[in-house]
């Protein structure tokens, strides 16, 4: 018997096989994209006449220069300002024209009338830390994405998403545009109940 | 019984390397692909605070961005340990950011002008002042849109 050495293996394909995975990777991977907290600045002109709006329905958040938070007058700890901003916005005490009908809070009269008339308003000083700042905007967007959530389930339960997966998926550009069309009229009905009204003050100078 | 000999260890079979080329033009191209091209360096402390409740930036064309911050340790020398803004790739003051944002605008294709939007990569630890002062300034050249760039990670974080 004549001595045998191993046949060698046939490497023909390897590129092929390489050029699979490449392309899978090419697939699936996505570039990393940033993310954070999308605001809208307040236009420059001046407002002629400002709307009167009615102290309760104000929910005033203040940040002075050693990251302590003042809300409504009184001191708080951040972890209760969703809380707070929460049963502020749902409060829904407002009767005849402002009633609310979807609001679930507490009805008091000496808070917000109805989400539409909620206003946030949002104070710091010139010496407040950006990152604690970022933490209290945060919570508030919390707040507002909570009751978003909340009647998003509530109005569209066959739909299985919450407010933010639907509106994640909304601004994704993998998600055909018919998806889009049928999301979009819900989203905004949604963005309708609780319009996020935040508004920011010009920062104090001093204390 | 030479049908049973014990094969000697000496004659393995080379493997081949032919495929080698193929690997290494793989791992490049991912490479390629997913690495992210930082379009200015960075010359402040660039630690962004946490948020959880956040949204995705759009599309990088769509995009300026504003860096602020403590310069880092080489510049501090220089520039002192003050929050300074950084435009591209030098350091501004706050009266540029407006000239800056218009040179932006200008510099995209039309269609894309009005839908801007400035992403603030501000260090978590300055102080608010500058940020409003930049916030006025593109309020000014009514650059509205405006992005909070964050990680994400829970609030609790940035109150250490």
């Amino acid at each position: 018997m004549a001595k045998r050495s191993a046949p060698e293996v046939n490497a023909g394909s390897m590129a092929d096989i390489a050029f699979l995975l490449l392309i899978f990777f090419l697939v699936t991977t996505t570039i990393e994209t940033d993310s954070g907290l999308n605001r809208k600045l307040p236009p420059m002109e001046d407002v002629v006449d400002p709307p009167i709006i009615k102290e309760r329905n104000i929910f005033t958040v203040v940040v002075n220069k050693n990251n302590d938070l003042l809300v409504e007058e009184g001191p708080m700890d951040i972890s209760e300002l969703r809380a707070a901003a929460v049963a502020f916005l749902d409060n829904g005490g407002g009767k005849g024209d402002d009633a609310c009908d979807f609001c679930q809070g507490a009805r008091d009269t000496s808070s917000s009338d109805n989400p539409e008339k909620a206003v946030i308003s949002l104070k710091n000083d010139r010496e407040t830390d950006y990152k604690v700042y970022i933490a209290v905007q945060n919570e508030l967007v919390a707040a507002y994405n909570e009751l978003r959530n909340r009647e998003f389930a509530r109005l569209y339960p066959s739909a299985r998403l919450s407010y933010i997966e639907a509106d994640r998926k909304y601004s994704d550009p993998r998600t055909s545009s018919s998806e889009k069309e049928a999301l979009k009229p819900k989203l905004d009905a949604v963005k309708a109940l609780f319009p996020q009204k935040l508004s920011e003050a010009e920062p104090s100078k001093t204390n | 019984m030479s049908k049973f000999k014990k094969k000697k260890g000496g004659d393995l079979p080379a493997i081949s390397t032919a495929s080698l080329p193929d690997i290494v033009f793989m791992l490049l191209f991912f490479f390629m692909v997913a690495t992210v091209m930082r379009d200015s360096t960075l010359m402040v402390a660039n630690t962004l605070p946490a948020a959880d409740q956040v949204q995705k930036l759009d599309k990088k064309d769509r995009v300026m961005y504003i860096y602020a911050g403590k310069p880092s340790d080489r510049y501090q020398e220089k520039f002192g340990t003050q929050p300074k803004i950084q435009l591209n790739d030098k350091f501004a003051t706050v009266q540029d950011v407006g000239a800056f944002v218009l040179a932006e605008r200008a510099s995209k294709r039309q269609e894309l002008q009005n839908v801007l939007t400035t992403a603030l990569k501000v260090d978590g630890e300055t102080n608010m002042g500058l940020i409003s002062d930049i916030k006025q300034e593109l309020r000014k050249v009514n650059a509205l849109k405006i992005n909070y760039t964050t990680r994400s990670g829970d609030y609790t974080q940035n109150l250490k």
